[in-house]
């Protein structure tokens, strides 16, 4: 039945290429933890990801109670928060696995540099990867005001200080991002979409072609 | 078929006349049998293995999670004295932006100039660091720059958590998500509220059949403060015995207020009110109070 399902899909679609793209292809001893214990640092990248995958499931099911204004921004986390069934753990899960994915990416980023897997021909695997780096820092910077209590607003209200005092495209950066000439309503709905949908975006793509370079041109062979 | 013949001669085939390239179809993974060892399929051998790794990670992130409830503060309060703090991995940057080679007249170094230079080589780094060895010990001067870079990202994190305790200690304030956790506590063995958030709990009319309702219209108080009390020009009356009771009404009506609210008295007179009336209005103003 499955099976039938399948084959009438690949007839007209021709799916078996792009899952075989995906999935079948084989790793290499010297990253496989089975077969060396200190291999496990090659499995930073992918937990990055798992975690990643975390803070999106999770998100998803916080902007079911968040609402981005300035009265009710901390009513609804303080009600997700103390009154939702599991909200806490949800909240929780998303509140730490912001740090962790950072920890995660770092830990990768770190392998990368010190076994040289940067060099010829991944070069733009490495940028691409810094430039998640730079988007996840951004998800950091634009979550961390969302529970609109004292300790986001004047983190942030620091932060667009620090943005101001860039020369020429400061003061444009930080109203763009402010929304006005003060952290308010406009700020806390800015922070809101491009932490919600700009950066999310952004990072998906970059993800896509991360792991696209990676399936071209293989992991890097060993020391 | 002519077609079919210039088709094959081409580099590049083209699915029909859309122009679409016909893809390779399956992307031969790399051949690592020039390393040695013993490689293993992706799925669902070494995804199996990778994912044991995953689970091990997930149980000690829930753990953190169910053990260290999500902080949470009081509401964003303007006016509030908070120490203010950006989450842990800014905390290098924070430091670092304080002293006075990055700060101050040297600001652009400090928010432009040192970051471009760190963030960008970073970010290049492929192109800086062009050499065939991959060995880091055989890269002095790249792994010498990144170990620079991670002792002095611990040493300014470390300092800046450091300072902030000094500065909570100093100040004997605790940090506000243990005050809230805290005073949520006492009020649930109280049996009080728990929340903190901002309430908009609207104050009604009392008395709206009263006759004053009627001398308010006249007396054309309604023009400021709008036919709902709730105000327009000038503030909203509801509420406002709470703040003065019927001689400083009285008072207000006759001089005005602060310099904001002109002597009403006259007009409300040439409105063919009498004392009587204004008296009875102030009794009844003075009479809004919230409810308890």
């Amino acid at each position: 039945m499955f099976k039938n399902v399948y084959n009438w899909i690949d007839e007209r679609l021709d799916i078996t290429p792009i899952w075989r793209d995906v999935a079948d292809h084989e790793v290499p001893e010297h990253v496989n933890p089975a077969h060396h214990f200190s291999a496990f640092v090659y499995c930073f990248g992918g937990l990055t990801f798992f975690i990643t995958v975390i803070q999106i499931l999770s998100g998803m099911f916080l902007t079911m109670y968040y609402v981005p204004d300035i009265i009710n921004a901390y009513n609804s986390v303080e009600y997700l928060q103390t009154q939702v069934a599991f909200g806490q753990i949800v909240r929780g899960m998303h509140h730490w696995g912001a740090s962790l994915v950072i920890v995660m990416m770092f830990l990768h980023t770190l392998r990368v540099f010190f076994t040289g897997s940067y060099k010829a021909p991944r070069e733009m695997n490495w940028v691409v990867g810094m430039l998640i780096f730079f988007v996840m820092i951004g998800l950091g910077l634009t979550g961390y005001l969302l529970p609109w209590d004292n300790k986001a607003y004047f983190a942030t209200k620091v932060t667009l200080e620090i943005a101001n005092s860039i020369p020429v495209l400061g003061p444009v950066l930080k109203e763009l991002l402010q929304g006005g000439t003060i952290v308010g309503a406009e700020t806390l709905t800015r922070f809101f979409a491009i932490h919600v949908f700009f950066l999310p975006a952004v990072l998906l793509i970059l993800l896509v072609g991360h792991f696209i370079m990676i399936r071209r041109q293989g992991i890097s062979g060993p020391l | 078929m002519a077609h079919g013949d210039k088709s094959k001669q081409e580099k590049v085939v083209f699915v029909g006349d859309s122009r679409v390239r016909r893809g390779n179809g399956f992307i031969t993974p790399p051949d690592y049998t020039a390393y040695p060892g013993k490689s293993e399929a992706f799925i669902p051998n070494f995804l199996l293995k990778e994912w044991m790794v995953g689970v091990v990670v997930l149980v000690g992130f829930l753990v953190l999670t169910i053990s260290e409830p999500a902080p949470l503060g009081f509401p964003a309060n303007p006016s509030a004295s908070v120490i203010p703090m950006p989450d842990w991995y800014f905390l290098f940057l924070y430091q670092y932006l304080k002293y006075p080679y990055a700060s101050g007249d040297f600001v652009v170094l400090g928010t432009l100039g040192i970051p471009t230079v760190s963030f960008g080589g970073l970010l290049l780094a492929p192109f800086l660091d062009r050499g065939k060895e991959r060995r880091f010990y055989k890269r002095p001067i790249a792994s010498a720059l990144m170990f620079l870079s991670l002792i002095s990202l611990v040493y300014l994190t470390n300092f800046a958590w450091t300072h902030y305790k000094h500065e909570l200690e100093a100040s004997g304030v605790e940090p506000e998500h243990i005050q809230r956790e805290e005073k949520a506590r006492e009020n649930r063995e109280l049996g009080l509220p728990t929340s903190n958030g901002t309430k908009q709990e609207e104050v009604a009319i009392v008395d709206k059949d009263d006759p004053a309702m009627e001398t308010y219209k006249t007396a054309t108080c309604i023009s400021c403060h709008a036919a709902d009390l709730k105000g327009a020009g000038g503030p909203s009356l509801r509420g406002v015995g709470d703040k003065h009771d019927k001689d400083a009404i009285l008072a207000i009506i006759k001089e005005g207020y602060n310099g904001k609210m002109p002597p009403m008295y006259d007009t409300a007179i040439s409105a063919g009110l009498t004392d009587q009336d204004i008296d009875h209005l102030a009794e009844w103003l003075a009479k809004q109070k919230t409810e308890q």
